[in-house]
């Protein structure tokens, strides 16, 4: 399998020789990769990741969202209509979201969400031929962590890339930067970023630094959250 | 009604049979009916398609391949409801963690329950007398050999009255 590992695909590209479980003799095939009758493609061009026991992806550089099911994305309400919001999720299209699905609303008591509020919402259903539509509860009815979210902060948008890297379990710039600093981050896997610090000073800083970390390794990372802590230190 | 019990045309006259008359009729009015459709359908004389097994399993969510984090965090306090949320998550992921190790290592339910059957046997001949243990083998032998006819007579044990004389 050591062939397979980080080698650069081009659309087209195709993929032999894949890994199966092996208990239930399938690969798990995620973005990046399709089939073609019974041959594995690739319709982006990137890096192809393999995770064990049977997972392959294309990790590319993006920075349009396409939605997809089941993510948890950051919205702005744009318009409401009678019944129902239209959030702008960075997607081709406008999701829609039922004011029912909020924790605790009913067709008497409403959510209080207004134009141009942001929102931490997960998409329920995402299909190529179909509006998006989000919801603010997960199955059992609850919010946990989704809803409107308010208080300031400030919104910024980075790639995919980026908002993957900072969510992935190997990356530690929030840990660091969480040891140094009482902060609140919203990520959306549409490339939305939403950080909150003590000040306006600090936030600006936590932007900065989170844009900065898209190339750095761990090292690098570490190094910077250092420095950035001296510096906010500095001038408070 | 049940299963074949005919009543006679007399008793059927009788005026409180009338229900069960009824009753009777529309069953068989429905049998016909479905008689009739059974035929008139037509049914396209195919060899069953069958279903091709894929091979793959497609996720278009990173956030599955990529074991990706929940997205809200707060550090130092900051937000304490989302600080709960987080250590929930922690534990969650931690705990299927585990779990996947465990299968990785561990033994699966159908090695378990072959072993396990296994050990019946040995077991319950621990449990069992030796005279029991005795019959239950010869048992065995003839079931072994069924038209062997030659095998001596089970010889019943009991108490043999001494000789007077």
């Amino acid at each position: 399998m050591a062939a397979h590992m980080d080698r650069i695909v081009m659309p087209g590209d195709k993929i032999c020789d894949l890994k199966e479980s092996e208990a239930t003799r399938k690969t798990i095939l995620g973005p990046g990769l399709r089939t073609e009758g019974d041959c594995v493609y690739a319709c982006k061009p990137g890096v192809l990741k393999f995770r064990e026991p049977n997972v392959y992806w294309i990790d590319t550089h993006q920075k349009r969202y396409v939605p997809v099911k089941g993510e948890h994305v950051i919205g702005i309400v744009t318009q409401k209509a009678g019944d129902i919001f239209r959030v702008d999720i960075g997607g081709s299209v406008q999701a829609s979201l039922s004011f029912l699905s909020f924790e605790g609303s009913t067709k008497r008591n409403r959510p209080d969400v207004k134009v141009g509020d942001m929102l931490y919402c997960r998409l329920l259903v995402a299909n190529k031929d179909m509006e998006p539509e989000v919801v603010c509860i997960d199955g059992q009815g609850r919010s946990s962590g989704m809803g409107v979210v308010r208080n300031g902060g400030f919104l910024f948008k980075v790639s995919l890339n980026l908002v993957k890297k900072i969510l992935s379990s190997s990356c530690i710039l929030m840990k660091t930067l969480g040891q140094k600093l009482p902060f609140e981050v919203v990520v959306g896997l549409n490339g939305r970023v939403w950080v909150k610090g003590r000040s306006n000073k600090e936030t600006i800083a936590l932007a900065n630094a989170i844009c900065a970390s898209e190339h750095m390794t761990n090292e690098q990372i570490k190094v910077m959250c250092q420095r950035l802590a001296d510096a906010v230190a500095g001038f408070t | 009604m049940e299963g074949n019990v005919k009543l006679s045309k007399n008793v059927l006259q009788m005026k409180f049979m009338q229900r069960s008359v009824l009753r009777m009729e529309v069953e068989q009015n429905e049998e016909e009916k479905q008689k009739i459709i059974d035929d008139e359908h037509w049914v396209l004389d195919l060899p069953q398609l069958s279903q091709r097994e894929e091979r793959y399993i497609t996720q278009p969510s990173a956030v599955v391949c990529e074991n990706l984090q929940f997205g809200r965090m707060s550090f130092k306090g900051f937000n304490p409801e989302v600080e709960k949320l987080m250590k929930l998550h922690d534990t969650e992921s931690e705990l299927k963690q585990a779990e996947e190790r465990e299968k990785e290592i561990g033994v699966s339910e159908d090695e378990m329950a072959k072993r396990y059957s296994a050990l019946v046997g040995i077991i319950a001949k621990k449990f069992s007398t030796k005279r029991k243990h005795q019959t239950s083998a010869n048992k065995q032998d003839d079931n072994d050999d069924d038209t062997d006819s030659s095998s001596p007579p089970k010889v019943r044990r009991q108490f043999l009255k001494p000789d007077d004389s």
